[in-house]
């Protein structure tokens, strides 16, 4: 079996579990599982402010639980990458490492995605309120924030995959600005 | 006779009252200006300022140890919120939201004169689209969500570049939103007191306030088992002023009460108890009115060192009561009086060497010595007389005298092993030279080793500034010196750049020259051009140049604001950040210090020295290094302490030779003198105390003091004798100096133990020395 890297295989063999039932539970059971990797990944904002959206492109390393990197390669060359509680950026001559726990709003916007990855519900359910829908086939995590200061940042999060994969991942800003982040694992070197 | 001595007891009495007065009006100071040079070198003045006002000096840093990591999280953010209000502190970091989010406002009003990045290039059609596109980036990336409300104003991204420059590189590690230390077991909290450093009153209202929120706060979280520790230059000040003042009052009740039932013993008499302290307490009296008057402020330890004082101050009504008890007063005048006149002198003289210092703590323990001690000696010699009248009833010196007295006679059998000690004492003292001299001025700061730890480790994880390297400038107008900041910041950044120096302060990043800024609102294009190249650059964007009409505006009215003013940041931390760096000098002009940082990671903190010195040469700024400016200033008072303790010697050398007129009884003395100071430093150094400029001091002050017993048997050896009254008075004498000294040997502060433990002994050794060497042979005795 190929192993995909960050998307992640949920594996929906549970024991006793029907077969077509499928949980939160189950869902990061199987995240959690995930042994980590590089994809591919294409990124659209929608700005309120600009005519079209800013298309972004380049490969995302995940090696879990904690560290994430996000290697953009177009339009301008960036690395962000997110380990632990710092995450630090290089753009250009520019860099800058930032204490990511310092702004808990950015701590929480980061923990959906990297919560998520790791299949960690309790650090999800600290900051946001988690639905489930679909099949395992095509499932889909709705993440709404419950904290205020979250909420006055982000309306909420979709997240979505196929039998374990993530796919997409869709941020909708509460100023109404929009992120969509799709993902496209590559097969193992 | 009667009136007479209520009369005279009334004076006095008025007069202590009116002492009393002055000292309950005295301003009393801690610790560490009794260190600063009174008229500073240029440099000096760098470092004085930098102890009295610089950012560095106002810094707290707390630590909150136990419990969980959520609840030292809990507590440190809870405590952040109580404290962040209060005017007592100017800023209050524990990693919960950068602290200049909340200056953005100010930034982005003054952000066109403040930010580096505006030239001329940054408004043509390419800098625009190039700074659009990367702010269009930035700002709509999940960490852009603090800059994107201000897009539309600030599309080049000036606000992000000004925080961007302001942060440091280096930040704690956090856990649960809040900074902890790299073990994981603390959380941390930096705070910049709006007290001066050298305010110790407010620094100790700020430290109770933490004091006070923190237990508050544990109490509404209903937490326990959790602590906090507080560190930085206010913390030690308020240290050294509690621990001097306990001490104080320890050692004055020890060495009083020692003194006072000693005497009680002799005297076995109340009356002459409180006569015989009169002289004293009037000495302490007039010692601190003295020192009130002349330099303002009192030194805790100088009231620490009236525990001394007492002990030698006392001696004078010992001398009279026991001698003229005998013999009656007129009797005691004419025959002792002279021998405690020229003990009175040599004291002076050794106290009075010290007024010369230019180390203010050392003056001021000479001003108050000298007046304490010719006071003491004035009432002992005026005035207690009258008081006690005629009937003086000390009981006859008991048993124990006459035994010594036998001993006595016996002493000159030890010579040739007091000369054999002596010598070996010097051979030893030679030996061991390299360890004289060897400490610095750290040596006497009250800070404790184990504080100095916890200060190192609470700086490391904090990575907060210790302010050890600075560059200073002087300069004529605020303007010079800010255009001069300017060009040392032009030579050092590319040092920064390539990563050899951490960073850097700079008084004109937050407060440009007029120069900087007119150069930079120079750049400003036009409205008209400005829409011009603006709608070049976003054509293709997906930007409109609608959307960026608040930009438009801003850059006109940045135009017509002009100059950001001193005046305009007063009241900010921005404000803030510029007085501690940029501040006028003394004697007009103004002066500029910048802090230097160490790269990370760098061993020791060390910089390239020789690269910065290279580049400021000649240019008017200077790099200190405020750690050797201190060792210079602890090398100027300690060759002035050499001076001084020599002239100090050759003045009671020359005082005594003078008054006996005779080589050989000159000699004699000099020699046990001499003898009795080798002894006591091989001493000193067998207990491994390393010596410093106060043991010097506390040398000089033995020779004072102790020559005094070597007067009197120096008196005897002339055939006057030594009847057991005298040396009743004598032996009472040397006890109470020494139990006066002796107890500040105990003592936790510095400059007091080291006295005391070289004086307390150093009158012991003194009196054993003249007994031997001096005191005459029984059969030369009449």
């Amino acid at each position: 079996m190929k192993r995909l890297m960050l998307m992640i295989f949920v594996c929906l063999g549970c024991a006793g579990g029907a077969q077509a039932q499928n949980t939160i539970d189950q869902l990061m059971a199987d995240l959690a599982s995930n042994p980590g990797g590089r994809a591919k990944f294409f990124e659209k904002r929608y700005l309120t402010i600009m005519e079209k959206p800013i298309q972004l492109s380049g490969e995302m390393v995940y090696l879990p639980p904690h560290r994430l990197e996000k290697h953009t390669h177009l339009p301008t060359a960036e690395t962000l990458i997110l380990d632990k509680e710092r995450i630090s950026v290089v753009r250009g001559s520019r860099a800058f490492s930032i204490s990511l726990s310092s702004r808990p709003e950015a701590q929480a916007f980061v923990d959906s995605i990297r919560s998520t990855l790791s299949g960690d519900r309790a650090s999800l359910e600290r900051n946001y309120g988690l639905s489930l829908q679909g099949e395992r086939a095509q499932w889909s995590l709705v993440l709404v924030p419950t904290q205020v200061a979250i909420g006055r940042l982000i309306q909420r999060i979709n997240v979505s995959g196929r039998e374990g994969q993530v796919q997409r991942i869709e941020y909708w800003q509460a100023d109404g600005d929009r992120t969509e982040i799709l993902i496209e694992p590559m097969s193992k070197p | 006779m009667k009136s007479v001595a209520f009369r005279v007891f009334s004076l006095w009495l008025a007069l202590m009252l009116a002492g009393g007065w002055v000292v309950s009006n005295s301003r009393f100071s801690a610790d560490i200006t009794f260190f600063l040079p009174t008229e500073p070198t240029p440099k000096q003045q760098v470092l004085l300022s930098q102890f009295n006002d610089g950012v560095v000096s106002r810094l707290l840093m707390l630590s909150i140890a136990g419990g969980s990591v959520e609840q030292r999280a809990e507590v440190s953010s809870a405590l952040r919120e109580n404290l962040v209000d209060d005017p007592a502190f100017v800023s209050i970091q524990n990693g919960q939201f950068g602290d200049l989010t909340n200056e953005i406002e100010r930034l982005l009003q003054y952000r066109y004169v403040l930010s580096p990045t505006i030239n001329a290039n940054r408004f043509t059609e390419e800098g625009l689209r190039s700074a659009i596109e990367e702010m269009v980036n930035v700002s709509s990336s999940p960490m852009g969500y603090l800059i994107k409300p201000y897009f539309s104003r600030d599309p080049t991204g000036e606000v992000l570049e000004l925080v961007e420059g302001l942060n440091p590189v280096a930040q704690p590690q956090t856990a649960f939103g809040t900074w902890i230390s790299q073990d994981g077991d603390r959380s941390l909290l930096l705070l910049q007191t709006s007290a001066l450093g050298s305010d110790t009153d407010g620094q100790e209202r700020a430290i109770q306030r933490v004091n006070t929120a923190f237990d508050e706060v544990v109490q509404d979280l209903k937490l326990k088992n959790l602590t906090l520790t507080l560190s930085g230059p206010g913390q030690f000040a308020v240290q050294a002023r509690e621990s001097i003042k306990s001490e104080t009052a320890r050692l004055f009740l020890i060495s009083f009460f020692g003194i006072a039932i000693l005497l009680l013993w002799i005297y076995r008499s109340p009356r002459l108890l409180a006569l015989g302290l009169l002289p004293m307490i009037s000495g302490a009296m007039a010692g601190v009115v003295m020192v009130s008057w002349v330099d303002g402020t009192v030194f805790g330890i100088t009231l620490g060192f009236g525990t001394a004082l007492m002990g030698e101050a006392v001696d004078y009504a010992i001398y009279y009561f026991v001698q003229s008890g005998q013999q009656g007063l007129a009797q005691w005048r004419e025959r002792f009086w002279p021998t405690v006149r020229l003990g009175v002198l040599t004291s002076v003289l050794g106290f009075g060497a010290l007024l010369f210092s230019g180390f203010p703590g050392l003056s001021q323990l000479g001003l108050y010595a000298v007046t304490g001690v010719v006071t003491a000696a004035g009432v002992t010699r005026f005035v207690l007389p009258v008081l006690a009248g005629e009937n003086l009833q000390v009981p006859p010196p008991g048993l124990w005298v006459n035994r010594l007295q036998k001993l006595l006679d016996l002493a000159h059998r030890l010579r040739l092993a007091a000369v054999v000690l002596s010598l070996l004492a010097c051979a030893f003292v030679w030996h061991q030279r390299d360890r004289l001299g060897s400490v610095n001025l750290g040596a006497l700061s009250s800070v404790t080793i184990e504080q100095a730890q916890i200060d190192a480790r609470m700086r490391a994880d904090l990575a907060a500034p210790d302010a050890r390297y600075l560059i200073s400038i002087q300069s004529e107008t605020q303007e010079s010196a800010l255009q001069l900041s300017e060009w040392v910041g032009t030579q050092l950044d590319p040092m920064v750049a390539s990563g050899i120096l951490g960073g850097y302060d700079s008084p004109a990043r937050f407060l440009p020259s007029q120069q900087l800024q007119a150069q930079r609102l120079a750049a400003l294009p036009e409205e008209s051009l400005l829409r011009d190249r603006l709608s070049l650059a976003l054509r293709g964007s997906g930007l409109s140049l609608m959307a960026l009409e608040p930009f438009v505006s801003d850059v006109q009215s940045a135009h017509a604001a002009g100059y950001l003013e001193r005046g305009a940041l007063s009241g900010s931390p921005l404000g803030l950040a510029v007085d501690a760096m940029l501040m006028p000098a003394q004697h007009g002009g103004w002066n500029v210090v910048m802090p230097l940082r160490p790269a990370p990671g760098i061993q020791d903190g060390q910089l390239p020295l020789e690269q910065l010195k290279k580049a400021l040469e000649g240019s008017g700024a200077e790099l200190v290094d405020l750690k050797s400016e201190f060792d210079y200033l602890y090398i100027g008072y300690m060759g002035e302490a050499v001076h001084l303790t020599l002239l100090g010697l050759l003045a009671i050398g020359l005082l005594l030779a003078v008054v006996m007129r005779s080589v050989v009884r000159f000699g004699r003395v000099l020699l046990t003198l001499f003898m009795t100071l080798v002894v006591l430093v091989a001493l000193l150094q067998i207990q491994g105390q390393s010596l410093h400029l106060l043991h010097l001091v506390g040398l000089m002050l033995t020779v004072a003091v102790g020559s005094n017993y070597a007067l009197f048997f120096d008196r005897a050896a002339q055939g006057k004798g030594l009847d057991a009254h005298t040396l009743l008075s004598l032996s009472v004498a040397t006890l109470t100096t020494m139990i006066g000294f002796g107890v500040m040997a105990f003592s936790d502060v510095p400059v007091l133990k080291a006295i005391g433990i070289t004086v307390g002994p150093g009158v012991l050794l003194a009196l054993l020395f003249a007994a031997v060497m001096v005191y005459p042979r029984a059969e030369v005795k009449v």
